[in-house]
C-alpha cells in the first residue's frame, strides 16, 4: 500500500532524509522512533505535501500512484491524513465548520455525495461518543485556545471522521494525560483494520502497550538505521538510541 | 451555518458577476458642471424653491474648493466636466408594477428581487439605478406604522418639513470637495424617517446600481430615528464592468435623538477594475451620523470589496450624553485596488464611548489603509474608545498602512489602541490543505474566521451574501 524508496528530502538546503526506505503493507501499523531531529517528521511532512520540503531523489507510491506528484488537498483525498506534532490554530473558523469543509471536500474530489449539515451531524455524534471527544471543542475555534492536549485529541478525532487509509500519528502521544491515553490508543485500535495503515511516530513505549505494532522502525540520520518487531522498542526503551548507533554502521549520527 | 457548496462553486467560477450592462433608455443630462446643470437636476425633480437655492449655495462653494489630496490613494485629477450629472431610466415608474421588466431583470440577476415576496422576507428595499430610485417595496406596510421610507426625490416633494430640517444638518454643504459636490448635485438615495418609540418592524434596504455609461451617481441619503427608536438599514452596491472610472460620491447622514439607535450596514461591491488596474469606480464618500440625543447609537458596519479607489470615513459625532458610536469593517482589496477607509469618533456629550474594529485583508498589488481619528473635546468627561485594527497581507506585493490620529481635550479620556499585521501563516494554509481543503477554499475560510467579529454584526442573510462576496473577491488572490 505504502513503499517508499530511497526518499532524500531537505529543507532550506539541509538534507533531512538521506535514502530513506520503507514499506507497509494494508492493515499494518508501523511505530517509528528515533532521536530528535533524525527526521521524523519531515518523514511525515514530505508524505503529506508540506510546500518547502525538496525531494531530490527517491519516489514514494501509495496504492499504486505516485504520491510525491500530487498537491497536498489530493493525498488527503486519496486518503493520507497526518496528525500533526504541533496543531495549528486557525482563528475565527468553528471546529464543526472546518471539519465539514474538509469531509465534504475530500467526497467531492472522490466523486461521491457530500453530507448536509443534518447528515454530518449525525456523523459527528457518532464519532464524538467512539472517541470520547468534549463536545464544547467542536464549538470553538479550530485549536484556538486548545490545551496540548486538546489539541491532540482534535487531531485524533479529525482522524476517526476522515477515516483515511494511511494515518500518520506525528508524536500524538506527547502531551497525553494518562487518560487520555488510553482513550486515543483505543480510538486508533477501534480503527484498525486490514484496509487502514499506521504509522506511528513517538517517543514512548507507553503508548506502544496500548497500540501494539506489527513493526518498529528506528529512524537515525534520515534512513531506517534499525527495524524489529514490538520487541525492538523495549530494547530501545531499556538501551537508548547508543545502543542503536553501536548496532549499526559506525558513523551514523543522531 | 455554511453556505452552499454548488453555488460557492459558481460564484467561484466567475470573477465580477454583477459587471452585466442593462439597456434601458435614459433621459441624461449633457456632461457638464454649471449653474444650469444644478437648475435643470432640480427642475427634472420638481424640487421646490428652497431645495434649488440650497443646491446652488452648495455649488458656488464647491467653487471655491480644490480637490483633495491628502488620503493614501493615488487619485488622478477627475474631470468632473466630462460626466454628465443625471441619468434616469425614460419610463418613470408609479408603482412597481410599471418598473421597466429589463431593470427588474437587472436586479434579479443581483440578487435582489424587488417583488411583493420581498415583504414575506421581511426586507424592504428600495432601488436606486443610476440616477433616481426605481422602486420602493414594502412601502404602504410601513406607513401604515409611521416609517417613512421612499427615495430622497419623494421626500423633498412630500416631506420638505423633514428634509429641509435635516438634510446638511450633519454633513454640511461646504464640509468638503466630494460633499459640496454631492450637495449640488445629488440624484437620489434614500430617505428614512422612524417615529418616536417605534421598533422598526423590517429591515430597511436599499441596492445601489450604477448602469449608464459617462454618469456619477451622487446619492444622498438621510436616515432620522426619532426618540426611542431602532432602526437597521443596509446598502447593497454594484457597477457594470467598464474601461473608463465612473464616479460615485455619495453623502449620508443619520441622527439619532434620544435614545435612538441605529445600525447601517454596507455590502459594497462596486467594479473594481481589471487586473491591470483599468476601470472600476470611484467611491468617494461622506458618511456620518450623529448621536444627538442622550444614550443613542449608531453602528456603522461596512464589508467592502469593490471599487478601483475607496476614500470613506463612517463617522460618528457622540454629541447625546452617554451615546456610543461603533465602527464595524471589512475592507478586501486586489488587483490595484486602493482603500483609504476608517472612522471618526468625536466625543462631545458625558460618558461617551466608541468601539472600532477594522480588518483590512490586502491581495495583488493593492494598498489599504486604515485612517482613523478620535476626538475627544473639553467636556467630554469619561470618554472611552477601542480600536483595534487587524490587517492580513496576502502575496508580496501589496501593502497595509494604519494611521490612527488622536485628539484629546479632557484628561479623563481612556483610548486604547491595537493593531496587528500579518500574512496568511503557511502553516494554517498546509493545515487546511492535508485535511483536503483546497488552497482557494483555506484562503477563503481563513480570511473569514478573521473577519467573523465584523460578519457576527450584520444581519444575517447579508452575513452569508458577504461571505460570499469574499470568496469571488479573493479568487486567484494566492500566487
Ligand atoms: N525549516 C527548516 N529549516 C532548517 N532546518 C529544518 C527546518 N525544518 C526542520 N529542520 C531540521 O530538520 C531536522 C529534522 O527535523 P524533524 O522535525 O523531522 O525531526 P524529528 O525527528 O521529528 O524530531 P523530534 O523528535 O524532535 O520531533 C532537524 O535538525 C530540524 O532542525
Ligand atoms: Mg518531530
Amino acid at each position: 500500500m505504502l513503499k517508499i524508496e530511497n526518499l532524500h528530502a531537505s529543507i532550506a538546503g539541509k538534507e533531512i532524509l538521506k535514502g530513506l526506505s520503507l514499506e507497509v503493507k494494508a492493515g499494518e501499523v508501523h511505530a517509528i522512533m528515533g532521536p530528535n531531529g533524525a527526521g521524523k517528521s519531515t518523514l511525515g511532512n514530505v508524505l503529506a505535501g508540506r510546500p518547502g520540503y525538496e525531494v531530490t531523489a527517491g519516489t514514494v507510491t501509495f496504492n499504486g500512484i505516485n504520491l510525491l506528484e500530487l498537491e497536498p488537498e489530493a493525498r488527503a483525498a486519496a486518503g493520507v491524513f497526518l496528525a500533526f506534532q504541533y496543531p495549528v490554530e486557525i482563528p475565527g473558523v468553528n471546529n464543526t465548520y472546518f471539519l465539514r469543509a474538509a469531509l465534504n471536500a475530500q467526497r467531492k474530489a472522490r466523486g461521491e455525495k457530500e453530507l448536509d449539515s443534518m447528515q454530518f451531524l449525525k456523523v459527528v455524534r457518532g464519532k464524538v461518543k467512539a472517541m470520547g471527544m468534549k463536545p464544547d471543542l467542536l464549538n470553538r475555534a479550530v485549536n484556538e485556545g486548545f490545551s496540548g492536549g486538546e489539541k491532540k485529541r482534535n487531531e485524533v478525532f479529525q482522524m476517526a471522521l476522515l477515516e483515511p487509509r494511511l494515518a500518520i500519528l506525528d508524536e500524538t502521544d506527547s502531551g497525553l494525560d494518562i487518560d487520555a491515553l488510553k482513550q486515543v490508543a483505543e480510538g486508533v485500535n477501534a480503527l484498525r483494520s486490514p484496509e487502514r495503515t499506521f504509522l506511528v511516530i513517538t517517543h514512548y513505549q507507553r503508548l506502544l502497550d496500548y497500540i501494539v505494532p506489527d513493526y518498529v522502525h528506528v529512524l537515525a540520520d534520515g534512513r531506517i538505521a534499525e527495524s524489529g518487531d514490538a520487541q525492538l522498542a523495549r530494547e530501545l526503551e531499556a538501551h537508548g538510541y547508543a545502543w542503536v548507533r553501536e548496532h549499526v554502521a559506525p558513523g551514523v549520527e543522531a | 451555518m455554511a453556505t452552499q457548496p454548488e453555488e460557492v462553486q459558481a460564484a467561484l467560477s466567475g470573477s465580477y458577476k454583477a459587471g452585466f450592462v442593462t439597456n434601458v433608455e435614459t433621459d441624461t443630462l449633457p456632461p457638464g458642471l454649471n449653474e444650469d446643470i444644478v437648475r435643470a437636476i432640480s427642475a427634472r425633480k420638481h424640487e421646490p424653491e428652497w431645495m434649488t437655492e440650497w443646491r446652488l449655495q452648495a455649488y458656488r462653494h464647491w467653487l471655491t474648493m480644490k480637490q483633495p489630496h491628502w488620503a493614501h490613494v493615488n487619485l488622478p485629477e477627475i474631470d468632473l466636466q466630462a460626466i454628465s450629472y443625471y441619468s434616469a431610466p425614460k419610463k418613470k415608474p408609479k408603482s412597481l408594477a410599471e418598473v421597466d421588466p429589463e431593470i427588474l431583470a437587472a436586479y434579479d440577476k443581483l440578487g435582489v428581487p424587488l417583488h411583493e415576496r420581498n415583504k414575506l422576507a421581511g426586507v424592504a428595499v428600495d432601488a436606486v439605478f443610476d440616477s433616481v430610485s426605481v422602486a420602493t417595496t414594502a412601502q404602504e406596510q410601513l406607513a401604515k406604522v409611521g416609517v417613512i421610507f421612499c427615495s430622497m426625490s419623494h421626500a423633498i416633494v412630500h416631506h420638505p418639513e423633514l428634509v429641509r430640517k435635516y438634510i446638511g444638518s450633519v454633513v454640511p454643504q461646504g464640509d468638503n470637495y466630494f460633499a459640496a459636490l454631492n450637495s449640488a448635485v445629488f440624484s437620489d438615495g434614500s430617505f428614512v424617517f422612524i417615529p418616536k418609540g417605534l421598533r422598526c418592524p423590517m429591515e430597511l434596504s436599499t441596492y445601489f446600481r450604477i448602469n449608464a455609461g459617462h454618469t456619477g451617481q451622487f446619492e444622498r441619503t438621510l436616515i432620522i430615528a426619532e426618540e426611542d427608536s431602532v432602526v437597521s438599514y443596509l446598502e447593497g452596491c454594484t457597477a457594470p464592468m467598464r474601461d473608463d472610472n465612473q464616479l460615485h460620491a455619495a453623502v449620508v447622514e443619520l441622527v439619532a435623538l434620544d435614545r435612538a439607535s441605529i445600525k447601517y450596514s454596507t455590502v459594497q461591491n462596486w467594479y473594481p477594475g481589471d487586473e491591470n488596474g483599468k476601470g472600476g469606480v470611484y467611491n468617494l464618500v461622506t458618511k456620518r451620523g450623529e448621536c444627538r440625543g442622550p444614550d443613542s447609537r449608531i453602528t456603522w458596519t461596512q464589508v467592502e470589496t469593490g471599487s478601483a479607489v475607496t476614500w470613506k470615513y463612517p463617522s460618528v459625532i457622540l454629541r447625546g450624553d452617554r451615546s456610543s458610536g461603533e465602527f464595524y469593517s471589512v475592507a478586501v482589496t486586489k488587483h490595484y485596488q486602493q482603500a483609504d477607509t476608517g472612522t471618526k469618533m468625536t466625543h462631545i456629550g458625558r460618558d461617551t464611548r466608541s468601539k472600532i474594529v477594522s480588518k483590512g485583508i490586502s491581495a495583488g498589488n493593492s494598498q489599504a489603509s486604515y485612517r482613523g481619528l478620535v476626538k475627544v473635546e473639553k467636556n467630554a468627561i469619561n470618554a472611552r474608545n477601542h480600536t483595534r485594527c487587524d490587517s492580513i497581507l496576502i502575496g508580496k506585493k501589496c501593502g497595509s498602512h494604519t494611521f490612527p490620529y488622536m485628539e484629546i481635550k479632557n484628561p479623563t479620556a481612556i483610548v486604547e489602541h491595537e493593531a496587528t499585521t500579518s500574512k496568511i501563516a503557511d502553516d494554517q494554509l498546509f493545515y487546511c490543505r492535508s485535511r483536503g481543503i483546497s488552497e482557494e477554499d483555506a484562503v477563503s475560510l481563513i480570511v473569514n474566521g478573521f473577519c467573523k467579529e465584523v460578519f457576527g454584526e450584520l444581519p444575517m442573510e447579508f452575513a452569508v451574501e458577504a461571505r460570499k462576496l469574499l470568496e469571488v473577491s479573493l479568487e486567484g488572490a494566492i500566487g
